[in-house]
C-alpha cells in the first residue's frame, strides 16, 4: 500500500517540477516571431489585384492565417502556392481555376491618343503606377506596374492594354536543358502517355 | 547553322560513361586471369552466366520502365556489376546463385531505386550479401586452388567437370573433392589454437594462401591501372587499406597469438577487390575527396571489426553496405571549402 | 621572380592556338556598314548622341555613357548614321538590342583628336575622365568600364596590379599576338595605370605556352623604370579567370561576394592596357581591337585588327570562310564563348575571338546520360564546388539548396561539363538555376516594393478621407451658420442694393422671357404641323400651348415689372 502511495507522490512531485520548468521556459524563452500574417504577406506577389476575392494581398494573408485555402492567387502561381505550403507545412495544391489562371507577367499600357483623361484608372491603381491629371493624358510607370489589370475595367474608352513584358537581353533567362524525351521518360510523362493510349 | 541556346562549353573531352565502364572491365582482367589460373574454369563460366543474366534483367527492367534499350544498355554499367559479382562468388557456385544474385543486383538494388546513378547501395554488394545470408552453404564453398590439390593446373576440374558442377547440383558430391575452406574461414574457426599453430597446421594457410595473395595482387594491379587512368581517385582505396593495416597491426602487435597479421588481412578475402572496385563505386560512395577518405576509413574499421568479431568470415560486403548507408551523412559534413569562402558552407542536406 | 601558387582543379583541353599564330595581325577591311550595340559593357546602355542622317567622323562620340558604370561609344569610321534601333547583337539569347548603324563612306576621315603627351603632370581625375570619355572598357571578358577600376576612391588601397595575359582559353591568340607585336604599347599602358593606381607590385600573369610573347615583354621591360614581374604560370584552363589568376599569383582568394579591389588587387587585361596607351598618347577612342579568326571552316586563320561594329560576315569573308564546312559559329573561346546564329552580328569591345568550327571540331552534343556521381567534375572545378550536387539541385529546382552550395561562386568556366562522361550540360543547368534565382529575387524585391507603394497609397487614401471628412464637417458648420444669417436677412425686406445686381437680375429675367417665347413658338409650330398632317394628340398640344402662353406672359410681365423695356 505504501509503495503505491510513494509512487503517486513521486509522480506528482515530478509532474509539478517539470510543469514549473516548462512554465518558466515558456515565459523566459518566448520567441517573438514574425506574426504569421506578415510572413504570408511577404510570400504573396503584392499585385493587390483582388483576384483571390479579398481587397488586397494583406487581407488574403490574414484570411490564409485564419484558415482559407492557399491556392487563390493566380499572379503568384504555383511557386507561391509551393512557398506557402512550405511555410504553413501543408500540402501544395494546384491553383484554384475559379480565381483565374497563371498568366505571363504583363504591364498595363495606355494608348495615349485615345485617353480622355478621366482619371478612373488612376483611382483604380493599387500601387499608384499611373501618372496623369483630369483632362490630361495618362501614362503607366512601367517599373511600378504590377500587372494586376485592375485599371482595365474602369477605363470608359477601353484604351488600356495588358501587354506581356518584352524579353530583352537584360531580362532573358537561360532555359533548362531539355533532355531527349525518348531517353528519360519521367513517371509523370509516362502517366500521360498511358492516359493518351487509353483514350 | 548553329542553334541559339547552345550553352558553352562547345567542346568536350572524348569521354563517356561507356568508356569508364569499359576501362573498369579491362581493369578486372588480371583478376579474371588470376582466378582462372588458381581456381579453374569456374570464374569464366560465372562471368558468362552473370553477364547474360545481367543483360536480360537490365533489358527487362528498362523495357518495363519505358527507357530506350539501346541507349541505356550500351553504357555497360550492368556488365560491370555482373563481372564484380561473378568474381566475388565461389567459382563453383551453382548457376541459380548467379541468377538470383543478378536479379537482386540489377532489378532490386538498381532499377527499383531509379536506375543508373540513383542506387543508394552498391548493386553487386547487395546481391552478394543477400546470397551470403540466404545460401550460406553454397556461398562459402570455394574450391581449393590447384596448389593445394596437385602440382599443376591439371589437377583442377576440367571444363566439362566444372560445367557439370555448376549446372547440375545433384553432382554436388563431386564438388566435395575440390572444395576447401578459405584462409579467412580457417582463421575464423581456429578454436583454441594460436595463430601460429593454426598457420602451421593448416595447408590452406601455409600453402594455399599464396593463391589468394596472387588474386589480390591481380586486383591491386587493376586498381592501380584505374587510378593511373584517372577513372577514380586514390582516396577511398588508400584510406581503407591503411586503416585496415593499422588496425590489424595494432591488434597483431598487442596479441600475435590471437589475431591475424596485417598482411593476411590485406592479402586474403575480398580486401583488394573491395578497396579498388567496390569502395570506389561513385554512385553509392561519398562524393568529395575528404568524404572518400572518411568513407575508406569507415570501411577499413568495419571490415576489421566484422572479420575479427563477427559471424561471417569475410566482411567487405557488409562493411560496404553499412558505409553506403552513411554516405549521405558523410557528404553532408565533408563539403569542400569553396573558393573565396572561409569555411565549407553550412550543410543543409545533400541530395542522394 | 615571384612565387607561383596553384588553384584547385582545372583542365588541359587541346590548345588549338598554333593555327592562328602563323601570320602577323592583319588589318581587317572597313565594312560598308558598322553596327554598334549601345550595350557592349556591364552596366547601363549608352545613350545615343547622334541623329539619323548625321554624318560622323572616325573617332567621333556617337553615344554617351549613362551613369557611373557605363561606357561611351565612338564611330569606328566616317560615314552616315542610317538607323538607330534593334539589331542582332552578340548575346547568348540571340535576341536583338538597340544599336547605332553607320553606313561608311570609305574615306575613314578622322575627327580631331586630343592626345595627352605629358600625362604625368596632369590631374589624375582629368586623366581618368579622359579615359572614360574615350570609351575604354575591359577587353578581356566582361567589358567592365575601365575608368571605374582606375578610380577606386580613398577607401581602396591598391597593393597589387595584375595584368592578365594568361589567355587560357583554347583557340584564342589575340592577346598573344598583341604582346608579340605591340609589347611597347602594352608596357606604356601599364605605366599609365601604375601612375594612376600607385601599386606596390605589378605582376603580369602569362601562361607558359606563349614563349614569344614572354620574350617580347621581357625585352620591352628592360627600358622600364617600374618594378614589373612577369609571372609565368603553367598552362591550365582556367588560369586566366580573374579569381584564379589572383590565386595563382598571390595565393590569396577573393572572398565570395567581394571584388578584387576589396583586397587591394586590381586586374587589367593586356588588351585594355594597349587601349589605354592609345587613348592617352594618341587620343584615339576604343574603336578597334584584335580579333582571332580561327576554326577549320576558315581559309586564313589569323589575328585581325577589326573595327568595333564590323559584322562577322565581313571578317569571315576576309578570312575566306568555307560556308559548306561551317557548322558552328562561336564568339569567344570554345569553353565560355557564345554560339551565334546570325552572321550579321557585329564585333564588340569584348569580341576576342570568332571560331568558325566544322562539324568535326565542335560536334553536336551527345544526349545526356544519367549522372553516375563519378566526381570528375569536382576534381576539375576551379572554385572547389560540388558540381554534381549543384546539378541535382538545379535539375530538381531546389534553388535554395543550390544557393547554399555556393552556386553563385560558379564562374561558368565549363571545366565540369568538359570532363563529364555522361555529357550532361552542367553549365546550362547552373545558368538556368542562376537566372531562376535572380528572377525570383527580383520579383521578391518588386513585390515588397509594390507592397510599400500599396501601403503608402492606403495610408494616403485614409488621410485624404479623414481630411475630406473634416472639410465636410467644416462646410456643414459654415452652411449652418449661413443658414442662420440668411434667416436673419430674410426677415428684413429684400433690396436690390446695387445697379450691377439689378442689371444682372434684369438680364436673367430677359433670358427667361425669351426662352419662354421660343418654347411657345416651337409649340405653335408643332401644333401647326400636327394639324396639317392630321396627327393625334392635338388637344394635348393645345393644352401645352396654353400653359406656355401663360408662362411666357408671366415672364414678360416680370421683366417689364423689373424695369425692362416694352418689347
Amino acid at each position: 500500500m505504501s509503495s503505491i502511495l510513494i509512487a503517486i507522490v513521486v509522480l506528482l512531485v515530478l509532474a509539478s517540477v517539470f510543469g514549473i520548468i516548462l512554465g518558466f521556459a515558456a515565459v523566459r524563452f518566448r520567441v517573438e516571431g514574425d506574426p504569421i500574417v506578415e510572413q504570408i504577406d511577404a510570400l504573396l506577389p503584392q499585385t493587390q489585384c483582388g483576384q483571390c476575392g479579398y481587397p488586397g494581398c494583406k487581407p488574403y494573408a490574414q484570411a490564409i492565417a485564419d484558415g482559407d485555402a492557399i491556392n487563390k492567387c493566380p499572379p503568384g502561381g504555383q511557386s507561391t502556392i509551393d512557398a506557402l505550403a512550405d511555410l504553413l507545412d501543408v500540402d501544395a495544391i494546384p491553383l484554384d481555376a475559379e480565381h483565374g489562371e497563371e498568366k505571363p507577367k504583363t504591364v498595363a499600357y495606355i494608348r495615349e491618343d485615345e485617353c480622355i483623361g478621366c482619371t478612373k484608372c488612376i483611382q483604380a491603381c493599387p500601387v499608384d503606377a499611373i501618372l496623369g491629371a483630369a483632362k490630361q493624358m495618362h501614362t503607366v510607370i512601367v517599373s511600378e506596374c504590377t500587372g494586376c489589370d485592375l485599371c482595365v475595367e474602369p477605363c470608359p474608352v477601353d484604351c488600356i492594354d495588358m501587354i506581356p513584358l518584352p524579353v530583352t537581353p537584360a531580362n532573358w533567362k537561360w532555359p533548362a536543358p531539355v533532355s531527349d524525351p525518348s531517353l528519360i521518360l519521367t513517371d509523370r510523362g509516362r502517366g500521360q502517355l498511358l492516359q493518351g493510349a487509353s483514350q | 547553322m548553329a542553334l541559339i541556346h547552345l550553352s558553352s562549353p562547345h567542346v568536350s573531352k572524348a569521354n563517356s560513361t561507356a568508356r569508364v565502364m569499359r576501362l573498369v572491365l579491362l581493369a578486372t582482367l588480371p583478376a579474371v586471369l588470376a582466378l582462372t589460373f588458381f581456381f579453374g574454369w569456374g570464374s569464366l563460366i560465372q562471368i558468362f552466366l552473370a553477364c547474360t543474366f545481367a543483360l536480360i534483367f537490365e533489358a527487362c527492367a528498362l523495357y518495363l520502365r519505358q527507357r530506350s534499350l539501346r541507349f541505356f544498355l550500351s553504357d555497360g554499367s550492368a556488365l560491370v556489376t555482373a563481372l564484380l559479382l561473378a568474381l566475388a562468388i565461389p567459382p563453383m557456385a551453382p548457376w541459380w546463385i548467379t541468377a538470383v544474385g543478378m536479379f537482386s543486383a540489377i532489378v532490386i538494388a538498381k532499377h527499383l531505386y531509379g536506375g543508373l546513378g540513383q542506387n543508394p547501395f552498391n548493386p553487386a554488394m547487395v546481391a552478394y550479401a543477400l546470397l551470403l545470408i540466404s545460401f550460406p552453404v553454397e556461398m562459402t564453398q570455394w574450391n581449393a586452388p590447384f596448389v593445394l590439390i596437385g602440382d599443376s593446373w591439371q589437377a583442377l576440374p576440367s571444363l566439362s567437370q566444372t560445367l557439370a558442377i555448376i549446372f547440375n547440383s545433384s553432382q554436388a558430391l563431386a564438388l566435395d573433392a575440390y572444395t576447401g575452406a578459405t584462409p579467412l574461414e580457417v582463421l575464423k574457426h581456429k578454436g583454441s589454437l594460436t595463430t601460429e599453430e593454426i598457420w602451421r597446421s593448416s595447408d590452406v594457410l601455409n600453402q594455399g594462401v599464396f593463391a589468394w595473395y596472387g588474386v589480390s595482387a591481380a586486383w591491386l594491379m587493376g586498381g592501380i591501372f584505374l587510378i593511373y587512368r584517372k577513372i577514380m581517385t586514390w582516396h577511398a582505396p588508400l584510406s581503407m587499406l591503411v586503416t585496415l593495416f593499422i588496425l590489424a597491426s595494432l591488434f597483431y602487435g598487442g596479441d600475435p597469438s590471437n589475431f591475424a597479421d596485417p598482411f593476411v588481412h590485406l592479402g586474403v578475402g575480398a580486401t583488394m577487390m573491395g578497396a579498388f572496385f567496390i569502395a570506389t563505386d561513385p554512385v553509392s560512395g561519398a562524393t568529395s575527396n575528404k568524404g572518400k577518405v572518411v568513407f575508406g576509413i569507415g570501411l577499413g574499421i568495419l571490415i576489421y571489426v566484422i572479420r575479427t568479431w563477427g559471424n561471417y568470415p569475410d566482411a567487405v560486403a557488409f562493411a560496404v553496405l553499412l558505409m553506403n548507408l552513411s554516405a549521405p551523412f558523410i557528404d553532408q559534413y565533408t563539403q569542400p571549402r569553396s573558393y573565396g569562402h572561409k569555411h565549407s558552407s553550412p550543410t543543409r542536406g545533400g541530395h542522394r | 621572380m615571384s612565387r607561383i601558387f596553384s588553384f584547385h582543379g582545372g583542365i588541359h583541353p587541346p590548345e588549338n592556338k598554333k593555327q592562328s599564330l602563323g601570320a602577323d595581325i592583319r588589318l581587317a577591311p572597313i565594312p560598308t556598314q558598322l553596327i554598334l550595340p549601345l550595350q557592349q559593357h556591364i552596366g547601363k546602355a549608352a545613350l545615343p548622341c547622334v541623329t539619323i542622317g548625321e554624318r560622323v567622323l572616325k573617332g567621333q562620340k556617337i553615344a554617351e555613357a549613362n551613369g557611373r558604370i557605363s561606357s561611351s561609344l565612338h564611330a569606328p569610321s566616317s560615314g552616315i548614321v542610317t538607323y538607330i534601333g534593334p539589331q542582332p547583337v552578340p548575346h547568348a539569347s540571340g535576341l536583338e538590342s538597340d544599336c547605332i548603324v553607320i553606313d561608311t563612306d570609305g574615306l575613314d576621315e578622322w575627327t580631331a583628336l586630343s592626345p595627352i603627351l605629358d600625362y604625368q603632370s596632369m590631374n589624375k581625375m582629368d586623366l581618368i575622365n579622359h579615359i572614360r570619355d574615350l570609351g575604354i572598357a575591359g577587353l578581356g571578358g566582361a567589358g567592365f568600364p575601365t575608368d571605374v577600376k582606375l578610380h577606386l576612391g580613398d577607401d581602396h588601397i591598391v597593393n597589387t596590379l595584375i595584368i592578365n595575359a594568361a589567355e587560357c582559353e583554347p583557340y584564342i591568340t589575340a592577346d598573344d599576338a598583341l604582346m608579340r607585336e605591340r609589347s611597347d604599347e602594352v608596357l606604356a599602358g601599364i605605366e599609365i595605370i601604375a601612375h594612376l593606381l600607385k601599386p606596390s607590385h605589378i605582376l603580369i600573369g602569362i601562361e607558359d605556352n606563349k614563349p614569344q610573347a614572354i620574350k617580347a615583354l621581357d625585352h620591352a621591360l628592360r627600358t622600364s623604370t617600374l618594378n614589373i614581374d612577369i609571372c609565368v604560370v603553367p598552362t591550365k584552363y582556367p588560369s586566366g579567370g580573374e579569381k584564379q589568376l589572383i590565386q595563382l599569383l598571390t595565393g590569396i582568394e577573393v572572398p565570395s561576394g567581394s571584388i578584387p579591389a576589396d583586397i587591394g588587387i586590381v586586374c587589367q587585361n593586356v588588351g585594355t592596357t594597349a587601349a589605354i596607351y592609345r587613348a592617352i598618347f594618341k587620343g584615339e577612342p576604343l574603336i578597334s581591337r584584335v580579333v582571332t579568326l580561327t576554326g577549320y571552316a576558315l581559309g586564313h586563320r589569323q589575328n585581325y585588327e577589326a573595327l568595333i561594329g564590323t559584322p562577322f560576315t565581313t571578317l569571315l569573308e576576309a578570312a575566306e570562310v568555307n560556308r559548306k564546312a561551317l557548322f558552328r559559329l562561336v564568339m569567344g573561346g570554345p569553353m565560355m564563348g557564345i554560339s551565334v546564329n546570325d552572321e550579321r552580328i557585329p564585333v564588340i569591345k569584348t569580341t576576342n575571338c570568332i571560331i568558325a568550327a566544322t562539324k568535326d571540331e565542335m560536334p553536336p552534343a551527345q544526349p545526356a546520360q544519367p549522372c553516375i556521381r563519378c566526381g570528375m567534375c569536382e576534381q576539375v572545378c576551379p572554385a572547389s564546388l560540388l558540381p554534381q550536387q549543384l546539378f541535382w539541385f538545379a535539375q530538381g529546382r531546389e534553388f535554395e539548396k543550390a544557393k547554399h552550395h555556393n552556386l553563385f561562386d560558379c564562374i561558368e568556366c565549363g571545366a565540369c561539363a568538359y570532363v563529364c562522361p555522361s555529357n550532361i550540360p552542367l553549365v546550362q543547368h547552373y545558368r538556368f538555376a542562376k537566372s531562376e534565382i535572380r528572377t525570383e529575387e527580383f520579383e521578391q524585391q518588386k513585390a515588397s516594393h509594390a507592397r510599400i507603394r500599396f501601403e503608402a497609397r492606403q495610408a494616403r487614401l485614409e488621410r485624404e478621407a479623414a481630411e475630406k471628412e473634416l472639410r465636410r464637417k467644416e462646410r456643414a458648420e459654415a452652411a449652418a451658420k449661413q443658414q442662420a444669417e440668411r434667416k436673419l436677412a430674410e426677415a428684413a425686406p429684400k433690396e436690390v442694393s446695387t445697379d450691377e445686381e439689378k442689371a444682372t437680375q434684369l438680364k436673367q429675367l430677359k433670358t427667361a422671357a425669351s426662352v419662354a417665347r421660343t418654347k411657345l413658338k416651337k409649340a405653335n409650330d408643332a401644333l401647326k404641323n400636327a394639324r396639317e398632317k392630321g396627327l393625334e394628340g392635338i388637344d394635348k398640344l393645345e393644352a401645352t400651348i396654353l400653359l406656355l402662353e401663360q408662362k411666357a406672359n408671366e415672364a414678360q410681365q416680370a421683366w417689364i415689372d423689373a424695369g425692362g423695356e416694352q418689347n
